[in-house]
C-alpha cells in the first residue's frame, strides 16, 4: 500500500480497540518468566554449549602473542574460536569496527576470542588461563584535546547536511541587543539495558539459525550473512522478546557472530552472552558532545539569532551525533547557522541510543533557551511560545504536519503549577532543601520506514499477524494485535501477534520511535488486503462491508469472517510505503517537560521531587504502553541529568565504570513521582494510524529541564552534565 | 570461577584451624561479596570453608553493658534489633544507608567489615592494581578517582574502603573479637583492624591467615544525638562519596567517623575537641594531610559542608 495522499476516515478511527489502555498481551508470558529471552530458548536445540568472550585489554595496537594452550587442556574446553582460526570474515554494512579483533584491536574490549566449554563456568575459568600480550599503541581518547582536529565529514541520510546557514548569522548576532554564547557537554552514555547481548547459534548444514536480542532483524541477518560470508538465505534470526535495547541492539554485535563462529568451530549450539563488564566497551554507546550554542534576541523575546555547532568523536570510519537536528527545527529566527564535525576517536564506537542527536542536543540547547529566558527576564514558557513556528524555519514552505509545543507548554505550566515557580533563583527553601522548578520543550522527529506484515486468518475466526518487528518492551505486541482487531472487527483475543523472525515480512524494525507508527501501518495494509479478500469470498463489495463483532456486514446481510476461511487459511501480506508527504511536510513531535527538585543546601545532593511531561505525537494507539514508554525516557533524561556519564580513562582509552555499580542509572529513590498528559492529536500525514513515535521524545528535552530546575533551586548554572555535586558544592552557599 | 572445595566448619576453632592449613582457604559467610569476585576471578580460592553454620548470629548483652554481636548476624537482623535502634541508632542507620534490603539480608556483620574496595580499577582484572595484584602498579593514581581515597593514601594504593557498618563501629569504638588459627582468642579494636595500604595494600587488616571474626562487642552506651549522613550521586544503592557516622553530645563534644575518604573508616580522635569550635575547624583537623586527586578534591569541601549538616541537625 503507497500511503502518498493525507489520511481520511477508516477503520482505525472507529478507536473501539486502537487508542484504548489495554494491558499488554504478552504481560503474563514475562509476569511469570515464561517469554523466552535470547539466552533462555531452552528447549529449541539440544545439546547447547557456552561461550566466554574474551575482550582486548589493550585500546589500540596489536596482539603480540596468544597462548591457549593451557587453556584448551582445561575442563570441559571444547574449541577456542580467535581471528587466526576464524576463517575469513566481512564487516556488516552497520558496523564500524569488526566484531572479532586480533590481531589489530581496535578499541578497549573489542572480542578477541571466545573460549567454548561443557558449562558456563568451565568456559569463564579457561578463559582466564587464555595468554594475551599486546603491544599497545598510542590513540587519541580525548574528545577536549581532539576537537581542534576534527573534520566536516561527508553528509549522508542519517545526518542530513553537516552545515546549514540561512541569513546572515554573524551580522544579526552581533547587532542583537540580548546575546548567549555558551558551550555545554555531554558524556558518553550507555545504553545499560537490563538483558546483555546474547545469542543461541546452531547450524544445520549451511544453514544458521540464531536466537537473539536484536531490535532490527532484517539489519542484523543481513550484516550476520555478509560477515560469515554466507548467503543471507542461509541465515535466520529470531528475536521474540527484547530485554531492553535503546539502540544498543540496533546492530548486528559480538555476541551473534560469535555464538555462530563458536557454533562452527564446536560443531553443536553455542550460546554467548557478553558479560555486563564488556557491555559498556565492547558494545556502542551515545558519543559524548561538546556544543556551542549562541542566541540573539530582540527585547521583545523574538530570536534573530540562533547558532548550533557539535562536535563529536568516533572510531575512523564512524559516524556523527547529530546534536544539532532539533536546532533547525524548533524555534523560528530569520538568521541561523549549524555545523556539526567529527573527530577521530579510538575510544570504542559510538552510535545510536534512544533519540540519538536530539537526546544530547535538547540537553544543551534547552539549557541555552532557559538561558537567554533569564537575560530577557521573560518566562521561559512564554520565551519559547514567543518563538514557536508553524513551518519549517530552514524552508519556509514546507508547514509542520501537526505542532503543538505551545500547547503542550501552556498544559504543563498549567497542570504543574508553574506559577508558583520564584523566577529569582536561591529563593525557595524547604528545609534543608532548595526548590527549584525547570522547563524544557521536548522535541524529537518522526520518521517514516517502509514496513510489511503477513496475516492469516483460520477457519476459527482467530486472526495471526506475523512481521518481523520487534518488541523491546515497547509494547509492540499489543498495539499491532489492537491493529489487527481493529481493522479485522475482532476482539483483540482473537489476534495472535508472531514478531521477530527473519522468516516474516520485514518491518520498520524498533528504533528512532519510529517502530509504533511504521509497523501498525503495514499490519493496516496487510489487513486491508486480508479484508478485501474475505469480502469477495464471502460475496460481498469490499468497499461497503463493515468488520464488526467477527462478522462482515452490508447493508442487513452479515456473515462470521471466519467462514470465508472454511475450506483453509486465507493469508493477505503487504507492506506499507511511503510516497514525499515527509518531503512535503515537516513531522516532528513535541512536548513540554517540567521538573521539580530540592537540592540539599549542605552537601549539594541534587534529587527530583516531581516531573511531568506533556506530549503531543499524533494519535496515540494504547494510552498505557505509551504512557510506560514516556516515563522510562523521563527516566533515563534523569540519568543523563544529574549521575550517567561512562568515565574515560584518556590515558588508557577505554570507559572505567563498565558494570551497573560504577555506571549509576536512576533507582526507585530518584524517581518518586511521575505525570504523563498526552495532547488530543491526530496526524493524517504520518500513516493511515495518525500516530507518530512517543518513545523517544519522552527523553528529549528532560536533562535540560533538570538541568534549569538545579539552576532555579541554586543560581549555579552548571553546563556540564551529569550534573553532580562535585561541580558545583563551592558555589553553593555556605552552611549555617 | 575457578574451581574449588567447600566444606562446613563445625566450630569457629576448627574453621580457623583448617583456614590456616589449607593453602588459598577463604571463609565464606552471606557471599555477596567473595562470590562476584570469584565471578570475576578477582578471588580465585582454592576451598571455600562455609561458616554460615556456626552459631554465631546472636546479639548478647554483655556484662559491662555493652552487646555482643556475632559474626554471622545478617545486616538487616542488626538493624532491626531494639536494642540497637534505641542505644546505637548511628549503627542501625548506617547499616540501612547500605547496600539494598535483599543484600542485607545475606550480608553478614564480619563479611561487611571485610568486604573489599570499589576501586573500578580493581575490578578489570586487566589493568594493573596492586590490590589485585602485588607489584603490577595502581591504574587508579592518574586516572578515574573520584570515587577514591583523599587521606591516608600511598604511592601504591588511593583506594577506599566501602563499608558504611564499618563508619558506625568506629565512632562507636567497636572493637572484633576473634579466633586464631590455634584456637586463641584476640579482641582487636576497630581503630586497628584496617590498615592503611601502605607498600601492600592486597593486605588490609590485622587478621592473621586462618583468623576467624566471631563476633564484633560495642561498649556500654554513650547517649548523644546519632546521625549518619551519606551522601551519594544517586538516592539509593550507591555507594558514599562521603558519609559522616557522629554521636554528639549536649555539651558540643561527640565522635567522628568518615567514610568514602580512606582506606578505612576515619577517625581522629584529637580532632573532636574542635567539634565545639564548628564544622570548618574539626574538618581541617580531620583531613590535615590530605592528599586528594584532581577528580576527588571535592571532598574536601564536601565533608566541611556535610559536617557542617550534621553538627546543625544535632543541634536543631
Ligand atoms: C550491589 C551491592 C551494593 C552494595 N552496597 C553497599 C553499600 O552501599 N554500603 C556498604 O557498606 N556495603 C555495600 N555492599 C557490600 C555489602 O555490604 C557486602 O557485600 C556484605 O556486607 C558482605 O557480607 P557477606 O556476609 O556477604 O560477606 P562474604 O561475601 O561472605 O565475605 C566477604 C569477605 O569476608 C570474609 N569473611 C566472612 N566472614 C568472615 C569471618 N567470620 N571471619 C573472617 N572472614 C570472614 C570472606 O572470606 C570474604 O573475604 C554492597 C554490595 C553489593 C553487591
Ligand atoms: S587504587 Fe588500589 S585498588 Fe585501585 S587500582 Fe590502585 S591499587 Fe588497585
Amino acid at each position: 500500500m503507497k500511503f502518498d495522499r493525507p489520511a481520511t476516515q477508516n477503520p482505525i478511527d472507529r478507536l473501539k480497540v486502537v487508542g484504548q489502555p489495554l494491558d499488554r498481551i504478552d504481560g503474563p508470558l514475562k509476569t511469570t518468566g515464561t517469554a523466552p529471552y535470547a539466552y533462555e530458548h531452552h528447549d529449541v536445540v539440544a545439546d547447547a554449549a557456552y561461550g566466554w568472550t574474551i575482550g582486548a585489554g589493550i585500546a589500540i595496537g596489536r596482539i603480540t602473542r596468544m597462548d591457549l594452550a593451557e587453556a584448551e587442556r582445561a575442563p570441559g574446553v571444547i574449541a577456542i574460536v580467535t581471528a587466526d582460526n576464524a576463517g575469513l570474515l566481512g564487516k556488516g554494512d552497520h558496523n564500524t569496527v569488526r566484531l572479532l579483533g586480533g590481531p589489530d584491536v581496535q578499541h578497549y574490549h573489542q572480542a578477541v576470542a571466545l573460549v567454548i566449554a561443557e558449562s558456563f563456568e568451565q568456559a569463564r575459568a579457561a578463559a582466564g588461563l587464555v595468554k594475551i600480550d599486546y603491544a599497545a599503541e598510542p590513540g587519541v581518547f580525548d574528545l577536549t584535546a581532539a576537537k581542534g582536529s576534527a573534520i566536516a565529514p561527508e553528509p549522508n541520510e542519517l545526518t542530513g547536511p553537516v552545515d546549514t546557514r540561512i541569513g546572515d548569522f554573524a551580522a544579526a548576532f552581533a547587532e542583537a541587543p540580548v546575546t548567549l554564547d555558551a558551550t555545554y557537554t555531554t558524556p558518553d552514555h550507555s545504553h545499560a539495558m537490563m538483558e546483555p547481548h546474547a545469542t543461541l547459534a546452531a547450524w544445520e548444514g549451511d544453514r544458521l539459525t540464531v536466537w537473539t536480542s536484536n531490535q532490527m532483524i532484517a539489519w542484523a541477518t543481513a550484516d550476520l550473512a555478509k560477515t560469515l560470508g554466507i548467503a543471507p538465505e542461509n541465515v535466520r534470526v529470531v528475536s521474540p522478546f527484547i530485554g531492553g535495547g535503546f539502540g544498543g541492539k540496533l546492530f548486528l554485535r559480538a555476541d551473534v557472530l560469535l555464538a555462530a563462529l563458536g557454533a562452527r568451530a564446536a560443531r553443536r549450539p553455542v550460546k554467548v552472552a557478553l558479560q555486563r563488564p564488556l557491555i559498556a566497551n565492547n558494545t556502542t554507546h551515545r558519543p559524548a558532545t561538546i556544543q556551542r550554542i549562541r542566541i540573539g534576541a530582540r527585547r521583545d523575546g523574538t530570536i534573530t539569532a540562533i547558532g548550533h555547532e557539535s562536535w563529536s568523536g568516533d572510531q575512523p570510519g564512524g559516524g556523527l551525533e547529530t546534536a544539532v537536528s532539533q536546532t533547525r527545527l524548533l524555534y523560528a529566527g530569520a538568521n541561523r547557522m549549524t555545523a556539526m564535525r567529527l573527530a577521530e576517536l579510538h575510544l570504542p564506537e559510538g552510535n545510536a541510543m534512544r533519540a540519538p542527536g536530539e537526546a544530547p542536543g535538547m540537553m544543551a540547547l534547552e539549557i541555552a533557551m532557559d538561558e537567554v529566558a533569564e537575560k530577557l527576564e521573560i518566562d521561559p514558557v512564554e520565551f519559547r511560545i514567543i518563538n514557536d513556528t508553524s513551518v519549517d524555519p530552514e524552508n519556509p514552505e514546507r508547514p509542520f504536519s501537526a505542532r503543538a509545543l505551545a500547547e503542550c507548554l501552556r498544559q504543563g505550566a498549567e497542570r504543574f503549577g508553574w506559577n508558583r515557580r520564584d523566577p529569582r533563583p536561591g529563593r525557595t527553601r524547604d528545609g534543608r532543601w532548595l526548590i527549584g522548578m525547570g522547563v524544557a520543550a521536548a522535541f524529537r522527529n518522526n520518521l517514516l520506514i517502509t514496513s510489511g506484515a503477513r496475516v492469516r486468518l483460520d477457519g476459527t475466526g482467530q486472526v495471526t499477524v506475523e512481521t518481523d518487528m520487534t518488541d523491546i518492551g515497547t509494547g509492540s505486541y499489543t498495539i499491532i494485535a489492537q491493529t489487527a482487531a481493529e481493522m479485522m472487527g475482532v476482539p483483540v483475543e482473537r489476534v495472535t501477534v508472531r514478531l521477530g523472525d527473519s522468516d516474516f515480512p520485514v518491518s520498520a524494525g524498533s528504533g528512532g520511535q519510529f517502530g509504533a507508527n511504521n509497523s501498525t501501518a503495514g499490519v493496516y495494509a496487510a489487513c486491508v488486503k486480508l479484508r478485501e479478500e474475505i469480502a469477495r469470498r464471502l460475496g460481498f463489495n469490499s468497499e461497503a462491508a463493515e468488520f464488526e463483532n467477527g462478522e462482515v456486514r452490508s447493508g442487513n446481510r452479515a456473515m462470521p469472517i471466519a467462514a470465508a476461511a472454511a475450506e483453509g487459511d486465507i493469508v493477505a501480506e503487504d507492506k506499507i510505503e511511503y510516497g514525499d508527504l515527509s518531503e512535503r511536510y515537516q513531522q516532528s513531535t513535541f512536548g513540554g517537560h517540567f521538573v521539580e527538585v530540592g537540592v540539599d543546601i549542605a552537601t549539594g545532593e541534587a534529587r527530583i521531587r516531581r516531573m511531568l511531561a506533556v506530549c503531543a505525537a499524533g494519535r496515540i494507539l494504547n494510552p498505557k504502553s505509551a504512557r510506560s514508554q514516556v516515563i522510562g525516557a523521563m527516566t533515563m533524561g534523569a540519568g543523563a541529568a544529574l549521575m550517567e556519564e561512562l568515565a574515560v580513562d584518556t590515558r588508557r582509552g577505554f570507559f572505567v565504570n563498565h558494570d551497573l555499580a560504577g555506571y549509576e542509572v536512576p533507582v526507585h529513590a530518584d524517581i518518586p513521582h511521575q505525570d504523563v498528559i498526552f495532547v488530543d492529536e491526530t496526524d493524517p500525514m504520518s500513516s493511515p494510524m495518525k500516530a507518530k513515535g512517543v518513545g523517544e521524545l519522552g527523553i528529549c528535552g528532560v536533562a535540560a529541564a533538570v538541568a534549569n530546575a538545579v539552576y532555579n533551586a541554586t543560581g549555579v548554572r552548571v553546563r556540564d552534565y551529569p550534573i553532580t555535586l562535585d561541580k558545583y558544592l563551592d558555589r553553593l552557599p555556605d552552611v549555617a | 570461577m575457578t574451581p574449588f572445595t567447600y566444606e562446613r566448619a563445625g566450630s569457629p576453632a576448627e574453621a580457623a584451624a583448617a583456614a590456616a592449613r589449607t593453602p588459598g582457604a577463604r571463609f565464606i559467610a552471606g557471599g555477596t561479596n567473595l562470590l562476584d569476585l570469584m565471578k570475576l576471578q578477582i578471588e580465585t580460592p582454592a576451598h571455600l570453608i562455609d561458616v554460615n553454620g556456626l552459631a554465631l548470629d546472636t546479639i548478647e548483652a554483655t556484662k559491662d553493658g555493652g552487646l555482643r554481636i556475632g559474626a554471622l548476624v545478617r545486616n538487616t537482623a542488626l538493624a532491626a534489633d531494639r536494642r540497637v535502634r534505641r542505644d546505637y541508632a548511628l549503627l542501625s542507620r548506617a547499616l540501612l544507608a547500605g547496600a539494598s534490603g535483599q543484600l542485607r539480608n545475606k550480608a553478614t556483620t564480619a563479611g561487611n567489615l571485610l568486604q573489599r574496595t570499589r576501586c573500578p580499577y580493581f575490578y578489570d582484572t586487566v589493568q594493573p592494581c596492586n590490590k589485585r595484584r602485588p607489584g603490577s602498579g595502581c591504574a587508579a593514581i592518574g586516572g578515574v578517582s573520584r570515587q577514591l581515597a583523599i587521606i591516608g593514601t600511598s604511592e601504591a594504593c588511593i583506594a577506599t574502603h566501602p563499608s558504611d557498618m564499618a563508619v558506625a563501629l568506629r565512632a562507636l569504638d567497636a572493637s572484633v573479637e576473634t579466633v586464631q588459627a590455634d584456637g586463641a582468642p584476640r579482641r582487636i579494636p576497630l581503630a586497628e583492624f584496617h590498615r592503611l595500604p601502605g607498600d601492600t595494600p592486597h593486605i588490609e587488616t590485622v587478621l592473621e591467615p586462618g583468623e576467624l571474626i566471631t563476633a564484633v562487642r560495642l561498649p556500654k552506651p554513650v547517649g548523644g544525638r546519632h546521625i549518619y549522613r551519606k551522601v551519594r550521586d544517586r538516592a539509593s544503592y550507591a555507594f558514599a562519596l562521603v558519609s559522616i557516622g557522629a554521636i554528639l553530645h549536649e555539651d558540643g563534644s561527640g565522635q567522628v567517623a568518615l567514610g568514602g575518604v580512606a582506606h578505612k573508616p576515619w577517625r581522629v580522635e584529637a580532632a573532636e575537641a574542635e567539634l565545639p569550635r564548628g564544622a570548618k575547624a574539626a574538618a581541617e583537623q580531620i583531613l590535615a594531610g590530605a592528599r586528594p586527586s584532581r577528580d576527588n578534591a571535592f571532598k574536601i569541601t564536601l565533608v566541611e559542608r556535610t559536617l557542617a549538616a550534621v553538627l546543625a541537625e544535632a543541634r536543631g
